[in-house]
């Protein structure tokens, strides 16, 4: 995995990030395969979600790819050969809904919990938990949302934070899955 | 079909659904239940080896041999992890091999029990798929995808793991449908526009040539080779994976590329200004230095594995498909080109390519001192046993030497691991070639190192009827390793000796090795004896016969172009790079 600090998003690396929505066959040792060809090409996991679809019997991979130096076509050519990989759409940010889960805990005494709870109104972030001295919010968004959130946030004092990887789809009334099992369908 | 059985009953009919017919493997505990009806069927042959190394390379050479799927079985644990060497071989050259295992019941699975290991977690990377049976209803699918996994598309080993307890279980047996997998597909066909495109830079071009890879061999594309490369008269390499792709004996042919190959072919690869890949996957032993490699040429790269497709060097004009399918359609498009008038015009080049392969054929010294020369030994071997033989080679300067110095007229008649580099191969894999084509004379040319990792399969040889000929190069060390201490570590040779040699302990003697193995073993020292010592093993039949060549130590693969180093600086001798001619300096 990828260094996920707070610096991230003014770092340089931030261009060679893609997206890729991998619907893959839901059977055990699945994710291994996708994680270890990562690794053995050298290839870099910004960040990886994995969850069900609407089908039972196939999962969705959500993948943020750092790649550097390499085409990403050979990321997807190699992910492509594993047998339990039915389907890779590299989705554009432009087209694409991209959205992460963000839960962090805050100092917040009573002198600054009203600013702490501001800001999580002004991201609309919902605090999901309160302490004497620190508060615990929950925000959803983009990467970058989420980045400002935290710098917002960080003057405060972060106690712990933990963060979803990316979960992505692709804009209008098209569905991947659909379209991909009606054509292992017809094929069939 | 649907019946009850066992769990072990299910994979033992399911192997014999696939038609298999050799199953080279050693029993234990967790697969003891398959071995309990294996002994009752009369459509499998159950070799018995004697390490699980020797199953997975005889699994191999009987894929090679037969063209069909080899399959291996071990049991869980060591048995399964002395497989991984030859999984790991097999994948490197896309070879078609099952690997059955068994596995430690399910409810102790991760537990570490006896003889446990996580096989299908270890040969994830070196598998083109794998399997973790614990359900006997699914032993029949997991064995038929196997098959078709393996056999179809770029060509791989698949391995089985099945759980004891699920092999004991009752089961029903299936023996399901398995073309409609939803996440493989492979593409054989390839899209017609490159094809049209592949054929007009053909015609284009000036200096192109043919770098042909094993895939053509596992497309089972000589036929087409041959007719495509006659009717455009484009000059031809075969890598150390497609030697016997294209008859050695051919006008058209210039040997092998690479690091070992012949100065016309890497000469020809590197001036080309078209190359045509066919199966090909830009190996570093081919290219040298990537970014010097062949640097003047437009890449067609045709492939059944759209990865390798500009994996190395990027292809101008990408071609998905199977080797066969590409030529015979690239054979079409040339056709129309040819109609429209539009002809390759090469004779330029071909004289080029031509004065090359005159002034630097391959060639070796004669020692002064009346001991055998290792390349004269395999020259002999390949001119007296001839082009229909099958010729398997260990790794090693005997196996660069074994690829250079025979002259392979036929598909399939020479194998060797060249991916992975697998010092041992050479017994076992012939041993499984042997098997796969009984009525073929088997070779196996070994070196004196490679040799002593995997004899033991001469047993099994003598036991099972498997009469194969070994020609041991025995120079008493680590020969390839000792070139590369003489060129490159000022000669210190550290841990190479073997001892093997005539003026050595001579520990072990392989004479002596070979006769307690059952076999008839014999002995050649000097160049007057090399063609009637050859003869005498033709005359053998009955039995495996072990040949000890005693050859000069200080022998040198030549030409070689030094790993890391441009194609450019191949050397034919040590320190002595080709004379060009002014004009055609590199």
């Amino acid at each position: 995995m990828a260094d996920r600090s707070f610096e991230r998003v003014t770092g340089g690396s931030e261009r060679t990030l893609h997206t890729l929505s991998v619907l893959v066959e839901n059977k055990p040792g699945v994710l291994a395969r996708v994680a270890g060809l990562f690794a053995r090409r050298g290839f870099n996991i910004h960040s990886l979600a994995v969850g069900p679809t609407e089908h039972p019997e196939v999962s969705r991979m959500s993948v943020v790819v750092a790649v550097e130096g390499l085409p990403l076509e050979q990321v997807t050519k190699q992910l492509n050969k594993l047998i339990n990989v039915i389907k890779i759409l590299e989705l554009d940010p432009g087209h694409s809904v991209q959205r992460e889960l963000l839960l962090v805990k805050v100092k917040a005494d009573p002198t600054t919990r009203s600013h702490v709870l501001e800001t999580a109104a002004l991201f609309r972030a919902t605090v999901v938990d309160v302490a004497t001295d620190a508060v615990t919010i929950e925000a959803t968004g983009s990467a970058d949302k989420l980045q400002a959130l935290l710098r917002v946030l960080e003057p405060y004092g972060i106690r712990e934070l933990a963060q979803s990887g990316m979960v992505a789809l692709g804009r209008g009334a098209r569905s991947m899955t659909d379209r991909t099992l009606r054509a292992a369908d017809r094929s069939a | 079909m649907s019946q009850q059985m066992t769990g072990a009953q299910a994979l033992v009919t399911a192997l014999e659904s696939a038609g298999v017919d050799t199953v080279f493997g050693i029993p234990g505990g967790a697969i003891l239940p398959a071995y309990d009806p294996l002994f009752d069927s009369r459509q499998i042959r159950h070799v018995l080896v004697r390490h699980e190394q020797g199953a997975g390379h005889a699994a191999s050479g009987y894929a090679y041999a037969t063209g069909r799927v080899g399959v291996c079985m071990a049991t869980s644990g060591p048995g399964a992890t002395n497989l991984v060497t030859p999984i790991a071989d097999a994948y490197m050259d896309s070879v078609p091999i099952v690997a059955i295992t068994g596995q430690v019941p399910s409810r102790a699975i991760g537990t570490d029990a006896f003889q446990e290991a996580d096989i299908r977690g270890i040969t994830m990377p070196i598998t083109k798929h794998n399997y973790l049976v614990t359900d006997p209803a699914e032993i029949g699918p997991a064995v038929a995808e196997a098959f078709h996994v393996a056999s179809t598309g770029r060509p791989g080993p698949v391995l089985v793991d099945v759980s004891k307890d699920a092999l004991q279980a009752t089961t029903t047996f299936s023996w399901p449908d398995v073309r409609t997998m939803p996440g493989y597909r492979p593409t054989t066909r390839p899209h017609g526009r490159q094809v049209q495109q592949a054929a007009r830079l053909i015609v284009e071009a000036r200096r192109p040539v043919l770098y042909i890879g094993g895939g053509v061999l596992r497309a089972g594309a000589s036929r087409e080779l041959l007719e495509l490369a006659e009717m455009t008269g484009i000059p031809l390499v075969t890598t150390l994976m497609a030697r016997g792709a294209f008859p050695d004996s051919h006008r058209l042919h210039l040997g092998m590329p690479g690091m070992h190959g012949t100065v016309a072919a890497v000469t020809a690869l590197q001036k080309a200004d078209l190359l045509i890949a066919l199966g090909a996957r830009f190996d570093d032993r081919v290219t040298g230095k990537l970014d010097s490699f062949a640097p003047h040429a437009t890449v067609i790269h045709a492939d059944i594995d759209p990865a390798e497709i500009s994996k190395n060097r990027h292809a101008d004009l990408p071609i998905v498909g199977d080797a066969r399918e590409v030529i015979v359609e690239l054979i079409d498009a040339l056709r129309g080109e040819h109609a429209a008038g539009r002809t390759g015009d090469y004779d330029a080049w071909w004289g080029e390519v031509y004065g090359w392969r005159q002034r630097f054929p391959l060639g070796y010294t004669e020692h002064d001192d009346g001991t055998l020369a290792p390349q004269y030994v395999i020259e002999r071997l390949g001119q007296i046993v001839g082009p229909d033989a099958l010729y398997v080679a260990g790794v090693g300067q005997h196996q660069m030497w074994a690829a250079q110095f025979i002259s392979y007229e036929k598909p399939g008649t020479w194998l060797n691991s060249g991916g992975l580099g697998t010092m041992g191969y050479a017994v076992p894999a012939a041993m499984g070639a042997k098997v796969g084509r009984p009525d073929a004379t088997v070779w196996a040319i070994d070196g004196d190192g490679c040799f002593q990792m995997t004899n033991q399969e001469l047993a099994t040889c003598a036991i099972e009827g498997i009469p194969i000929k070994v020609a041991i190069i025995n120079n008493s060390s680590l020969g390839m390793v000792r070139q590369w201490q003489t060129l490159f570590y000022e000669e210190r040779y550290s841990n190479t000796d073997l001892h093997t040699g005539s003026d050595t302990l001579r520990l072990p003697d392989f004479v002596r090795l070979a006769e307690a193995y059952g076999c008839v073993g014999m002995r050649c020292e000097s160049p007057a004896d090399v063609d009637a010592t050859i003869e005498k093993a033709m005359a053998v039949d009955d039995r495996p016969v072990v040949v000890d060549f005693q050859v000069h130590r200080d022998a040198m693969v030549w030409p070689m172009v030094a790993a890391g180093t441009s194609n450019d600086d191949i050397k034919i001798a040590r320190g002595l790079a080709p004379e060009w001619d002014r004009e055609e300096g590199l």
